[in-house]
């Protein structure tokens, strides 16, 4: 195409883009007259232009729409029919455009509707002052395109001189407006323009855009230049290479200072690639208007975080599904007017974007206040389409329902509009983020709103990357997920410990699995000896957190993410690869999937959803580390690895007894062995492996013979046992294992154990709320409630059980502790008991001392039952009795 | 002039002693392999990526892919650069040799016996003086298959 059009159709593009925005903007504040000015001196230019290249068209067009905008700028009201009008137009001049690049010529058609119509709008608003320019509509009908071609043609100027007036006429329309006379097939179209054209501010306003600090450069040429850059370093690092074998080279200086600009050079390549989000949103504004009178609402659009940068490839992508969400939103989310009075909220509804850099990710959320998802529809249509049956849907909650409008397919609008609702719904938005790699969520509350969030990783974008070794190659972990380094050394606070072959880190009072990355990526030698040295990388994938052991651990760099080749891409430990300063490729890792390999099924979303709602469900669903051991039997046992404080192997002859008990010193106390049964035998030599349990100062070590294995496994007791010591068992990696109760044998050690505090357990027949400040006895406790069929969500504070509370979820029966910080578990009661919705769940104390006192009070507030805490029989009975009672209520 | 039409060029290089030729319209360009990344866990034939002129090209090992015994004699390989949808790959290859003109009437297709591995990415065998070529579908080179399935 004729560069001089190319360059008239990109630059006009752009210039309709900010009339949208300005003109929206202009509806809202009729009187700023900048606004106008600015609307006016883009449209003028654009007829200019048009006129110039012989583009009649375009120009009757744009011409008609100034001369209406001109009649505002008089002081004429501008109102909504008349933006509208001013808008369709400029869609209109939009269509030609694209058909003018396309075909290189003006596609044939007539507009006369538009134009009579601005027209006569013009002759509303106006005293006969101006006349109305003369019918452009004729002109259209009589010219071909080629006759208008031809003007240019024959070369009677050249184009440097083309182009020379083609740049000054973006400068100075009135030059731009003499120029078009001798060259116009239509000249008298000129003349309304010039009248305008002349107005002194425009003039002024046009001078300073002209000179503006930005030029045009298209993509190919920075790709092209990005290439180049990446050369040069290639170049450099081996001209580097060469100069360090020569000591003391006269290179040495200047090549340090071509290192330098090099890197600044490719630091500033890579920024063009960047741009604001701001670019994607720009349409917005104008949409959200048309939405807003087409379907009869008030819709306030904000925006927040437009400078956001981001590649301009993710930018492409999200442009659709963002314009595709917000229209979403106004259709569906926001109500009418008249409802949202009735529902007690303002009458203009608000959408909400916003965009911010969150570590290595973009996070776009886009919310509204409108009357969030339609929990039931969706659900319905769910089993309609056989994504679910109907039995597993009444188990799914709302946040898990809602996910169902991503599925492929879907869509909840039983009424067809205009606007969305045509079958291309959220599936097609997820298909586009899925595309680039990113996630997306969604939240809401019924009545309230809905908000989607994505996250945009690494993908395309540029990430800060921690630099690291394994096995000889390097390797990218991006900084979000990166906690902390942590160096073990043998002998250290921070050593890796084993227990098997599964490697932990002990970090701060907390067993951290640890995954060896060559192991992972099966770089592993031969003959892989376990080394207690190395760098811990601790990253977090949603609530998961976990070690990555390195050989080595470089620096941070600044990496831009490029997408794994397709056939690399079923690697789900690797997000991407990238080239790195010196010119290597080298691969990305994704922590999820490391978090994946190594047994875990957390995923970050699973995790997202887990956090945002307190979900029974999912908590009991959730995966459970679980230690597997033996001692006394050949069978298999095993105890939640959260329970555990340390694993220690002693020396057996170490082991005193003393009082008829097995004793071992453990940092400077005693520390009371315990066996599970008789069956077990405290070794007499050797090693004796050991499980430490420790509360406070107070530790006590569960005898086994020996550690077999830590596995992530749904914790599902399927047998109950009717042996003291033993919860029940459960399948685990297909085998038949017994869940030991730990709360069993704790008591063996210390008569007082249990007597420090007292605490609370809350089971429900179906849903149980626990309470107790003991991470400890709150994790004992889950199990046995579980085994006894209950669904338990334990919390660490009554503060906290009484917003859930108050909140709305309702429990079966709650369980408290009572000595605890801040509130008791009689004030707890009591606070209950004062709220009238919440009088009849029914409350159980656990203590283990049951005074007569402490009786009497527990009735006075309210306490529905007190057990002794390691009554389990009288646990269970209470709470199956108390869950009876409760659902009669 | 005639036999124009019917000529085909290809560009021959050497696998384990055995010749094969790939349509000049398909190959980018040749290039030495420099600073080859591994990718762990990739598939067998996957020899690693590496950076030419800041694009990551997924080198793929041909001897691997052929299911050729033996390992690439000490010294250099070369790589011929092809591109399939917008992703560029690199053959990685014993040496290039002569870029050679033939008459697409003299191609013949693939004996049947014909080890299964190279009849899969075989579109053809030219018999030259002296030696056979293995004409290679470039597309069907870039199949791995499994990866795909399990993408």
């Amino acid at each position: 195409m004729d560069d001089l059009l190319q360059e008239f159709v990109t630059e006009t593009n752009e210039s309709l883009d900010v009339v949208d925005v300005e003109l929206v903007r202009f509806e809202q504040e009729p009187n700023n007259k900048k606004i106008l000015d600015n609307i006016f001196r883009l449209v003028h230019t654009i007829k200019g232009t048009c006129g110039f290249l012989s583009l009649p068209r375009l120009e009757a067009l744009a011409h008609a729409a100034e001369t209406l905008m001109g009649k505002f700028r008089d002081g004429a009201p501008a109102t909504g029919e008349a933006v509208t009008l001013i808008l369709a137009t400029i869609d209109r001049i939009k269509e030609i455009l694209d058909a003018l690049e396309s075909k290189q010529h003006e596609p044939e058609g007539s507009d006369s509707d538009l134009i009579s119509e601005l027209e006569r709008i013009v002759k509303q608003i106006a005293q006969p002052l101006s006349a109305p320019p003369p019918a452009q509509s004729q002109t259209i009908g009589t010219l071909t395109p080629q006759v208008l071609e031809r003007p240019l043609r024959p070369g009677e100027v050249s184009l440097d001189e083309l182009e020379r007036a083609f740049r000054e006429t973006e400068v100075d329309p009135s030059v731009a407006a003499v120029l078009t006379k001798p060259s116009k097939p239509a000249p008298r179209e000129s003349a309304p323009a010039r009248e305008t054209g002349n107005n002194a501010p425009p003039k002024d306003e046009e001078a300073k855009s002209g000179s503006s600090q930005s030029i045009r450069v298209t993509v190919d040429t920075l790709e092209q230049l990005m290439t180049m850059v990446s050369e040069l370093v290639l170049t450099r690092n081996q001209l580097l290479e060469i100069v360090r074998r020569h000591e003391d080279s006269e290179f040495k200086g200047p090549l340090q200072r071509l290192s330098n600009v090099t890197a600044e050079l490719q630091e500033g390549v890579m920024k063009t690639r960047m741009q604001p989000i701001g670019n994607a949103w720009q349409k917005l504004p104008r949409i959200v208007r048309d939405l807003a009178n087409e379907l009869g609402k008030e819709i306030d659009l904000e925006m927040h975080g437009a400078e956001t940068e981001l590649d301009r490839q993710v930018l492409d992508l999200i442009k659709d599904p963002l314009t595709h969400m917000v229209r979403n939103s106004a259709d569906h989310g926001l109500e009418s007017p008249a409802d949202r009075r009735a529902a007690g909220k303002p009458a203009r509804g608000r959408i909400r974007l916003s965009a911010y850099h969150e570590g290595g990710q973009i996070v776009i959320e886009i919310s509204d206040d409108g009357r969030g998802l339609n929990t039931s529809r969706i659900k319905s249509k769910a089993i309609a389409q056989g994504l679910v049956s109907a039995d597993e849907a009444e188990k799914l909650s709302e946040a898990q329902i809602h996910k169902f409008i991503f599925a492929p397919g879907f869509s909840t609008a039983t009424q067809i509009t205009n606007v969305s609702g045509r079958g291309v719904g959220m599936d097609v938005v997820r298909n586009n983020i899925d595309q680039i790699g990113g996630t997306i969520d969604v939240k809401s509350v019924a009545g309230m709103g809905a908000s989607f969030t994505i996250k945009i990783p690494l993908t395309l974008a540029i990430v800060s990357a921690l630099i690291v070794e394994a096995a000889g190659d390097r390797f990218a972990i991006p900084q979000l997920s990166v906690k902390e380094l942590v160096r073990a050394r043998g002998n250290s606070e921070n050593r890796i410990e084993r227990i098997k072959n599964t490697a932990v880190l002990r970090l701060r009072d907390k067993l951290l699995p640890l995954a060896r990355l060559t192991k992972v990526l099966g770089l592993e030698p031969a003959d892989a000896g376990e080394k207690d040295d190395g760098f811990i990388v601790v990253v977090q994938v949603g609530t998961q957190t976990f070690g990555i052991v390195v050989d080595g651990v470089f620096h941070t760099e600044e990496i831009v993410v490029k997408p794994m080749s397709s056939k690399l891409r079923n690697i789900s430990v690797f997000s991407g690869n990238t080239i790195l300063g010196d010119g290597s490729v080298i691969m990305i890792i994704d922590p999820n999937g490391i978090a994946q390999s190594i047994g875990s099924t957390v995923s970050t979303q699973v995790a997202a959803a887990n956090e945002a709602e307190t979900d029974t469900k999912r908590e009991t669903d959730r995966m459970t580390s679980l230690l597997v051991f033996r001692a006394g039997s050949a069978q298999a046992k095993a105890v939640p690895l959260g329970l555990i404080t340390r694993l220690e192997e002693i020396d057996a002859r170490k082991i005193e007894l003393s009082n008829g008990r097995h004793m071992v010193q453990y940092r400077n106390h005693l520390m009371p062995l315990i066996r599970m049964s008789d069956d077990v035998r405290v070794k007499g030599e050797g090693a004796q492996p050991l499980l430490v349990f420790s509360d406070g100062a107070r530790s006590i070590a569960l005898v086994v013979d020996e550690i077999v294995d830590i596995v992530e496994e749904r914790l599902d007791i399927q047998v109950a046992s009717e042996n003291s010591g033993i919860i029940g068992s459960a399948v685990i990696r297909g085998q038949a294992t017994e869940i030991i109760d730990v709360g069993h044998f704790l008591p063996a050690a210390f008569e007082d154990w249990f007597r420090q505090k007292d605490r609370s357990d809350a089971a429900k027949a179906k849903s149980v709320l626990l309470i107790d400040d003991s991470p400890f006895f709150r994790d004992m406790l889950t199990p046995v409630l579980q085994a006894a069929g209950y669904e338990v969500t334990s919390l660490g504070a009554a503060k906290d059980a009484l917003a859930v509370l108050k909140a709305g979820r309702r429990f079966d029966v709650v369980i408290t502790d009572i000595d605890m910080p801040e509130m008791d578990g009689f004030q707890f009661a009591e606070a209950v008991r004062s709220e009238s919705s919440l009088k009849l769940v029914p409350i159980i104390a656990l203590s283990s001392i049951v005074s007569p006192e402490a009786l009497e009070r527990g009735q006075q507030v309210g306490f529905h039952d007190y057990v002794a805490k390691f009554d389990r029989q009288g646990l269970i009975a209470a709470l199956k009795e108390q869950a009876d009672v409760g659902q009669a209520a | 002039m005639t036999n124009d039409e019917h000529l085909s060029e290809y560009i021959t290089a050497m696998v384990g002693g055995q010749m094969f030729g790939l349509p000049i319209l398909s190959v980018q360009d040749v290039f030495v392999p420099d600073r080859l990344t591994r990718v762990p866990l990739s598939q067998p034939e996957i020899a690693g990526v590496l950076n030419l002129r800041g694009r990551i090209v997924t080198v793929i090992d041909m001897r691997s892919r052929l299911g050729l015994e033996g390992k690439a004699p000490d010294g250099q390989v070369m790589a011929i650069g092809v591109e399939s949808r917008g992703e560029s790959y690199g053959l990685l290859i014993d040496s290039v040799g002569e870029v050679l003109k033939l008459d697409d009437r003299a191609r013949e297709t693939s004996p049947i016996n014909l080890d299964p591995r190279l009849a899969r990415v075989c579109a053809g065998i030219h018999r030259l003086e002296g030696q056979l070529l293995v004409v290679l579908d470039v597309d069907r080179i870039l199949d791995l298959g499994p990866a795909s399935m399990a993408a």
